[in-house]
């Protein structure tokens, strides 16, 4: 009973990996920079790690917005929020998997009439809108950069492609990392409260905690979606918003990894409160998003004349359309998990 | 990491070599010409010979990086670009052979009071084909230097024209047979083609550079 529960977990999981997988190595695999097979390996590899490393400080903030306290309601916000982020996805539109499980996080707590900490969800909204400013952000400064190193350096065309070839994959890891940390939270954020496994000590050298185990089944379903499903959408990736040369690329795909460390990196907040700075909420916040603002931080710099206007309208439109789908469809399942077969969605 | 670099270093040396036998194939193109004006045949020959290697080494350097850019998926934003640069740079020094060859087997009688037009073609020609070199140089690894270049390649370019043009209506103005004139016309369009092609491959490069500059 308990894997068909988590099975919903593992499916959102599994249309992440697909969707956001595409967000980080999309550009490199749709410009022939790298080959699928490798792009997903490594996203796997390192998404995994991220989720079970650092995946524990946005899962903080996740819980506080709503803490789904019975394990049939968790397997319905997240079969809700994987099935928004599937059809959306198959009716094409652009959609994040954040705002999707936030939209049916709050559809849970209308339902079942718990309070929605109002703070955690501004928290979160804020980032929907800061999120993809600080990704334009941080790409028109890497791209300044980028730019005065090629112009001051004299690196031969082909070896700086073979650097760009390595970055990508660094940077593409990092990404994978970041995506794991900050996402796991998504995917496996609403079982955490209801988590049944114990911890597990691996030859008394550490300690994997029951949340650890569970981030790691989530980080596995995610680098499961990257292999299986990531293939066709990042092909397609390329040029749907701004056609971006390898170069940029890089710069995108490491600005928006920049974001999604920013707001997961417990190191960093305790290094800036440390220094008296204001600290980034730990949030789980939208790859498809900063990678949207990255984009668009590209397309500013270089003059904004090939910014295709349509398509940024339809994502706009679906930033809010995503968790209100979502909220709405959790809603409504709620009902008929709790009247039609009697399970108790809430404690 | 250094296996990782290993075709790439490859790659680059086999361009810069690529561009070494252009370079070298003007140079050889020029001195042949100035042989064969000077009726010195014996070094002339030698010259042919030259510049026949050095279109061989050309076109399978040529061959040899389109087979690895390929192999390795390199430069996959620029692969067309410079494929499509490196094989129209291959018909300069091709027309140069082909113009020597053309010297070899019809022999036209060149009037000692042309032979200075003819080696200022020759020479202003071969500094087109030359800058060239240098501007493919420079899109290899310094994109904003190659317009220093290239408008030198055009300039060079018109002044083939011009001198062309002026030998041409000498030819013209001479007491010859008419079918002495139009062989004499001919080897200067021959000359002179050798810049039209440099300026064919200046054109491309200009926008090649365009694209990539980030």
């Amino acid at each position: 009973m308990l894997l068909i529960f988590l099975s919903s977990g593992l499916f959102l999981g599994w249309s992440l990996g697909a969707n956001d997988a595409a967000n980080i190595f999309g550009t490199a695999v749709g410009t022939k920079m790298i080959r699928f097979k490798t792009a997903a390996i490594i996203c796997g590899i390192f998404v995994i790690i991220g989720a079970v490393i650092g995946g524990s400080g946005t899962t903080h903030t996740r819980g506080k917005l709503g803490a789904v306290n019975a394990i049939a309601g968790a397997f319905m916000v997240a079969t809700a929020a994987g099935f928004t982020v599937f059809w959306m996805t198959k009716i094409k539109m652009p959609v994040s998997t954040s705002q999707a499980i936030v939209g049916a996080i709050v559809g849970w707590n209308f339902f079942t009439g718990s309070p929605t900490d109002y703070d955690s969800l501004s928290k979160i909204v804020s980032t929907w809108i800061f999120c993809p400013i600080l990704a334009a952000i941080f790409s028109i400064l890497l791209f300044m950069i980028v730019r005065l190193i090629i112009n001051r350096c004299r690196i031969h065309l082909l070896t700086f492609d073979k650097y760009t070839r390595i970055g990508l994959i660094i940077v593409g890891a990092f990404g994978a990392y970041s995506l794991g940390a900050n996402n796991i939270a998504n995917v496996m954020g609403v079982f955490v409260p209801v988590a049944p496994f114990d911890d597990l000590n691996v030859g008394g050298l550490f300690i994997v905690s029951g949340t650890q185990q569970l981030f790691f089944l989530g980080g596995l379903a995610i680098a499961i979606g990257a292999y299986t499903y990531s293939r066709r959408v990042m092909e397609t990736v390329g040029g749907n918003l701004l056609k971006l040369s390898p170069e940029t690329a890089l710069i995108v795909v490491l600005a928006q990894s920049l974001v999604l460390f920013v707001f997961s990196s417990q190191g960093l907040e305790h290094l800036l409160n440390s220094i008296g700075l204001p600290a980034f909420p730990l949030v789980p916040v939208s790859s498809s998003q900063a990678v949207v603002g990255a984009v668009i931080g590209i397309g500013i710099i270089k003059g904004i004349r090939g910014i295709k206007y349509h398509t940024l309208g339809e994502i706009a439109i679906g930033w809010i359309t995503t968790p209100i789908v979502a909220c709405i469809i959790t809603y409504i399942s709620l009902f008929f998990l709790q009247n039609v077969f009697n399970q108790q969605v809430s404690l | 990491m250094a296996i990782l670099f290993k075709p790439t270093r490859q790659l680059e040396s086999n361009i810069e070599e690529f561009l070494n036998s252009v370079s070298e194939g003007a140079i050889v193109f020029e001195q042949g010409v100035k042989c064969y004006v000077d009726n010195d045949m014996e070094n002339f020959t030698a010259h042919i010979q030259k510049i026949d290697e050095l279109e061989n080494k050309a076109d399978e350097l040529r061959r040899q990086i389109e087979s690895m850019l390929y192999t390795h998926t390199l430069i996959p934003e620029h692969r067309g670009d410079v494929l499509g640069l490196l094989e129209n740079t291959d018909d300069v020094i091709d027309t140069m052979k082909e113009t020597l060859n053309q010297f070899d087997i019809e022999t036209p009688d060149i009037p000692h009071t042309l032979n200075k037009d003819f080696l200022d073609l020759t020479t202003v020609s071969v500094k087109s084909a030359d800058t060239l070199v240098n501007a493919i140089r420079a899109f290899f690894v310094e994109a904003r230097a190659v317009k220093d270049h290239l408008h030198k390649v055009y300039y060079y370019e018109k002044e083939a024209d011009r001198i062309g043009n002026h030998l041409k209506r000498k030819v013209f103005q001479m007491n010859l047979d008419l079918c002495k004139k139009f062989h004499l016309r001919y080897f200067a369009l021959h000359i002179q083609n050798v810049s039209d092609r440099a300026e064919g491959v200046a054109d491309r490069l200009a926008i090649y550079t365009i694209k990539r500059t980030i």
